[in-house]
């Protein structure tokens, strides 16, 4: 359950932030999660509830931006999309991929007061 | 611009992230979630340290549209779920990799390794897979020709340290406690603790675990991933993303093939399914067989890390 590391991470980031841009309390946060990074997004949002109990974000909402995956088909010489992990290339049917974008894991903004 | 979404009147590609049509019929109030998707793989696609950009001709001429300029992008995070109402509150852009952390870390050992020439090997599989004896065998092999030292990763007790001191080189334990995984911040205190090993190798024998691990940069040159042929055939595609991270499989218990139905040709297709890169030796930590291949595999790269830290000097 690396999510739990991940949220505690997260936290970190939100109370450095917290000081730098002088803000008391997170009503809302903003995480991309890649459809191909290695996490799940519901044990994320399970985990971040957990940690962010009693610290500023408690009660924070937490939104899923999903990003979708792709990958350079060497076969292809093209960018497709790709699902998930063990797929193969939409046209070709191979898998000479190299994973291009989709494992984000990021946060990208907060809403607070 | 498309008037339900906010993207532009460009084409799309149905093959592209925004292949949606808008004939469907449902009320258009709900957060699309293809919203979400273009604004954002242009910016940090390029922009954050992304070990997956390695070979740069990967176009993204995605024909899915940007926002012309001056339109609003009701896509961009807040907007996309907006509710009148929340002007008292304001947004702050963070943009920030929830392993940056980590990664800093990771740096910091990696300058470390790279000044004293260490060779350093990520060891990650799934528990049972032989990872302590694959380390005792080779430790045993190589210990005249480079100093070794260990960190070892488990949750908790220290026999693995003690199996290790036990061929004379130094080993550190670390107890995740509940942890799952090595983070690079407790490999850098295993290091204050070890000696030196200039020119030599480090071997992190990670957690016993084939999901979590895969996340966490520790510094090291490449993961290697241990699989025995005693677990399935499927394990690459069950766990793609330690495969996926792993420069090097080893396919250990190799001695036990004649008592098995391992096919091993399907193991070595599914792994490369989720990596076209990975290099696969077959190994028996027991019986020798096949270590000589994995020796060589690592004085090579060990010759190299040498070479660039004198280079450095």
């Amino acid at each position: 359950m690396h999510e739990m590391a991940l949220c505690e991470s997260m936290i970190e980031i939100i109370e450095r932030e917290a000081r730098a841009q002088q803000f008391a309390r997170v009503r809302a946060v903003w995480v991309e999660i890649g459809a191909l990074s290695h996490v799940d997004a519901e044990a994320m949002r399970f985990c971040f509830s957990a940690v962010a109990h009693g610290g500023i974000a408690a009660d924070a909402r937490f939104e899923i931006v999903s990003l979708p995956g792709e990958a350079w088909c060497m076969s292809c010489s093209t960018t497709v999309p790709l699902a998930q992990r063990s797929e193969p290339c939409p046209h070709c049917g191979g898998y000479q991929l190299q994973v291009t974008a989709g494992d984000e894991l990021r946060v990208k903004e907060l809403e607070v007061d | 611009m498309c008037t339900v979404c906010g993207c532009g009147d460009t084409s799309v590609d149905p093959g592209q992230a925004h292949g949606h049509s808008h004939e469907h019929d449902h009320p258009h109030d709900h957060a699309h979630p293809h919203d979400h998707a273009h604004p954002h793989p242009h910016d940090h696609a390029h922009g954050h340290a992304h070990h997956h950009h390695d070979h740069h001709d990967h176009q993204h001429d995605h024909d899915h549209a940007h926002p012309p300029a001056g339109s609003i992008d009701f896509g961009g995070g807040i907007a996309g779920v907006h509710v009148p109402g929340l002007t008292q509150a304001r947004v702050v852009q963070i943009e920030r990799d929830i392993l940056a952390k980590n990664d800093s870390y990771a740096d910091e050992n990696r300058a470390r390794f790279a000044a004293s020439g260490t060779f350093v090997l990520n060891v990650v599989s799934s528990p049972g897979s032989g990872k302590t004896t694959l380390l005792v065998k080779t430790i045993t092999d190589l210990k005249a020709q480079f100093p070794i030292a260990v960190i070892e990763g488990d949750q908790q007790t220290a026999n693995d340290a003690q199996r290790i001191r036990a061929t004379g080189a130094p080993a550190i334990q670390i107890n995740t406690g509940k942890g799952c995984h090595l983070d690079a911040h407790m490999v850098g205190h295993a290091l204050d603790q070890l000696p030196n090993t200039t020119d030599g190798l480090l071997f992190i024998e990670n957690v016993g675990n084939l999901v979590c691990p895969a996340a966490f940069d520790l510094g090291e040159a490449h993961k290697v991933v241990v699989l025995s042929i005693t677990e399935g055939e499927d394990k690459p595609l069950k766990y793609p993303h330690m495969f996926a991270a792993s420069d090097l499989l080893l396919l250990n218990k190799i001695d036990l093939l004649p008592h098995l139905d391992f096919d091993l040709a399907a193991t070595i297709e599914y792994a490369r399914r989720v990596n076209p890169k990975i290099e696969v030796l077959t190994v028996s930590a027991k019986s020798g067989e096949g270590m000589p291949a994995f020796y060589a595999w690592i004085a090579r790269r060990a010759a190299a890390a040498r070479a660039a830290a004198k280079a450095a000097e």
